[in-house]
């Protein structure tokens, strides 16, 4: 048992279906609290933020204009990210796939001798489920942000892409760190906390000479690594190991450094609702004397190139994990990440997810939403979500749709059955005097209705439903029309 | 003024007195009012949930059917957000030519209630009188895809009698989401939750919106906790008068 009081799955091919998955979190009061507390505060930092920014508008498209130029350009900038890398002294590597991405890192690790690696935050190695498979492999792999070493410490998941931890309170903190670090009186006052942790992370930073990290952006130009970051964990990693191993997916690019002119603003402020992140690290290839003087970048498909290949779809790699959608996700506000059953949540995540699984996994995700919008009026790279989401839904149903066990599915029969009724307005009408009689066989004496069967017993579980009324609108006129003539 | 009223299909089935508004309001305005008898569904349910080619067969029934229509006037706004933003999406990927030329000279024509008394008439006072405390959820549609921005206000405010209490959070969705309701229910209900604590913290007799899906979600959950609040449609408050009071104030 976790210290959240369940433990989820978020292996999308291993996860129960969306609706399933978010019951234990609807029935938990604490975890609930923490991420509405969370994220409120987080949207209200990045509201403050965003008005102070005349030009936003245009920062958002100019930042869907970069990332769309990048995309467009994908393999010539690869390329000459490759080459320039290469010319500075770091050695590019090409992973078709999350199983090639690990044996290629695992094989770096084995030449190093490495039986240790300090890692700084990345969702793309929780994407290929590195950790476990290094464990396996024998090599301990320690995080090094807060938030991933509350999560590593205490058997917790990543239910957020940037605070991935947010479900958890500080008392909750305290305690996974009291038993974990033997700290029996340790209290639950944040400067306590994050003193405990340093002391924790100090031996691991000065004895481990092999690291791992992620990348914010790829730059094409100079072959450059940006990671943004608020501790100085990160840097810490950039400066002491001899190794580091860079993981990051295709996408990633772009094509100037004077992009990130845009790209650090829109990130920023959108991410944590700070103007600038406290540490911002930039670095290309090897410099003699200063760092890492080992330096691989594994470049990431898995899934990626496909998702570029389709026209609505592709919109969905302009993302820079900035987290503002489920920031803004009346859904996630409810439910978390963990529902989601994948490392990436929320909206994003019910975009990405099922893509990155060539949709054989993950097909409630696109169902996941209320279609509000939020996420889009808030996106700094302008992802028409609601879109995409409809796209996925769409390829959802022409998946299911052949399958004969969905054929007298309640969904699939009152769909076709609809659209039979819609094509002509008679027999709308019909529908409409034949529900109305099925409907009075459930009605009360106060002219709504409390139990349904079916699909209605969904909607009925906590609505009601007003009878249907004996006179539709389009009577009640014709009525008229033969009145007044 | 000439116009044609679509009154969406779940107006037509559950809330006729919606539309009975409309065509008091707007013939009390001096507007013309026809109805299409064979009109049926937009097609937003089906393309919500990814029925794509059923959606597409009723949108192009819609564009057929309205093509010679000066104005059409619909007092959904998540009906005419599936209008404007997937019409177009679908005659492209069906790959129909004609359609989507149709549609282009049909778009400018066709309007939210609110959109068409504040842009099209020119009037915000429409001689309402509605004595009673309101409160207005701007549904997500009306808010973020067709930006009715402050039309509904504009309206409300000219209302005589009328307290308008604003709603905390305003920009949050309620939960209802067309079929998202029953297929997630249980987090459809977590938001319905939220969203109605918000609402019944106006203290307000009423709760309204241009969208009458979102108020029989609150609508259903207020009458399921006996609590002491009910939905109106905003077509209801702004057709009533001293004299002809809402219907659901007799």
């Amino acid at each position: 048992m976790s210290h959240t009081g369940y433990h989820p799955v978020l292996d999308p091919a291993l996860a129960p279906p969306f609706p399933k998955a978010v019951l234990p979190v609807l029935r938990n009061p604490q975890l609930r609290k923490n991420v509405a507390h969370a994220i409120d505060v987080i949207q209200a930092k990045r509201a403050r933020l965003v008005t102070e920014k005349a030009d936003w508008q245009e920062l958002r498209t100019s930042g869907a204009a970069i990332r769309d130029h990048a995309l467009a350009n994908l393999g010539t900038y690869l390329e000459q990210f490759e080459d320039r890398c290469t010319a500075a002294g770091g050695t590019v590597h090409w992973a078709a796939d999350a199983a090639e991405a690990r044996r290629i890192i695992l094989s770096i690790l084995k030449q190093e001798s490495a039986s240790e690696v300090i890692k700084i935050k990345t969702m793309t190695s929780a994407e290929i489920q590195l950790n476990p498979f290094l464990e396996a492999a024998g090599v301990k792999a320690y995080e090094t942000d807060l938030a991933e070493i509350i999560l590593q410490l205490g058997n917790e998941e990543p239910s957020h892409i940037v605070v991935p931890a947010l479900h958890v309170n500080r008392s909750q903190v305290r305690d996974i760190f009291a038993q974990s670090m033997g700290l029996q009186n340790l209290s639950d006052d944040p400067k306590a906390l994050t003193a405990a942790a340093r002391s924790y992370l100090r031996k691991k930073f000065l004895t481990v000479p092999t690291a791992i990290s992620g990348a914010n952006f790829l730059v094409a130009e100079t072959g450059a690594v940006a990671v943004v970051e608020s501790e100085g964990n990160g840097r810490m990693c950039l400066t002491l190991p001899r190794t580091m191993i860079t993981l990051a997916g295709i996408e990633k690019v772009i094509p100037r450094f004077q992009d990130l002119e845009v790209m650090l603003q829109v990130l920023a402020r959108s991410a944590t609702g700070e103007r600038m992140n406290p540490y911002t690290s930039i670095w290309s290839g090897v410099t003699p004397g200063d760092g890492p003087q080992h330096f691989h970048v594994v470049l990431l498909d898995n899934g990626r190139s496909s998702i570029l290949a389709k026209k609505t779809e592709r919109q969905t790699l302009r993302c820079i994990r900035c987290a503002a959608c489920m920031n803004s996700c009346p859904v996630y506000r409810q439910t978390g990440g963990h529902a989601y059953g994948s490392v990436y949540p929320g909206p994003i995540g019910a975009i990405l997810t099922p893509q990155l699984m060539q949709m054989n996994h993950a097909q409630s995700l696109p169902y996941a939403s209320s279609l509000c919008g939020a996420c889009y009026e808030v996106c700094p790279v302008k992802i028409n979500i609601p879109e995409v989401l409809l796209e996925l839904r769409s390829q959802v149903v022409n998946q299911e749709r052949r399958h004969p066990t969905k054929f007298f599915d309640p969904m699939y029969l009152g769909m076709r059955a609809a659209n039979l009724a819609f094509s002509q307005a008679w027999l709308f009408h019909a529908a409409q005097f034949f529900g109305r009689m099925g409907l009075k066989l459930f009605t009360g004496r106060d002219g709504w209705i409390h139990h349904l069967p079916s699909l209605g017993g969904k909607w009925t579980q906590t609505r009601d439903l007003r009878g249907l009324p004996k006179q539709p609108f389009h009577t009640w006129w014709a009525a008229r029309q033969k009145e007044t003539k | 003024m000439r116009a044609s009223l679509f009154i969406t299909c779940y107006n037509d089935t559950l809330f006729p007195e919606t539309g009975r508004a409309v065509v008091r309001l707007l013939e009390r305005l001096g507007v013309e009012l026809d109805f299409h008898p064979k009109q049926t569904c937009c097609g937003q349910m089906h393309a919500n949930t990814g029925f794509r080619g059923e959606a597409f067969c009723q949108a192009k029934r819609f564009v057929r059917m309205y093509q010679e229509t000066d104005v059409v006037v619909i007092p959904s706004s998540s009906c005419v957000a599936m209008i404007r933003d997937q019409y177009p999406g679908l005659f492209e990927e069906l790959g129909n030519e004609e359609l989507r030329r149709q549609l282009a000279t049909l778009l400018p024509r066709v309007f939210e209630l609110s959109e068409f008394l504040v842009d099209k008439i020119g009037v915000e006072d429409v001689g309402a009188y509605f004595p009673h405390r309101v409160t207005y959820h701007a549904s997500c549609h009306g808010l973020r895809a067709i930006h009715l921005g402050d039309r509904p206000w504009r309206l409300m405010e000219k209302v005589r009698g009328m307290e308008q209490v604003p709603l905390p959070n305003l920009d949050r969705c309620c939960g209802f989401g067309g079929t998202f309701s029953v297929k997630n229910a249980e987090v459809s209900s977590a938001m319905l939750g939220v969203k109605l604590q918000d609402v019944m913290s106006t203290r307000a007799e009423f709760c309204t919106a241009l969208d009458n899906s979102c108020l029989m979600h609150l609508g259903g959950a207020m009458h399921r906790q006996y609590a002491g609040m009910r939905t109106i449609h905003l077509a209801e408050i702004l057709a009533s008068t001293e004299t002809e009071p809402a219907e659901a104030l007799r």
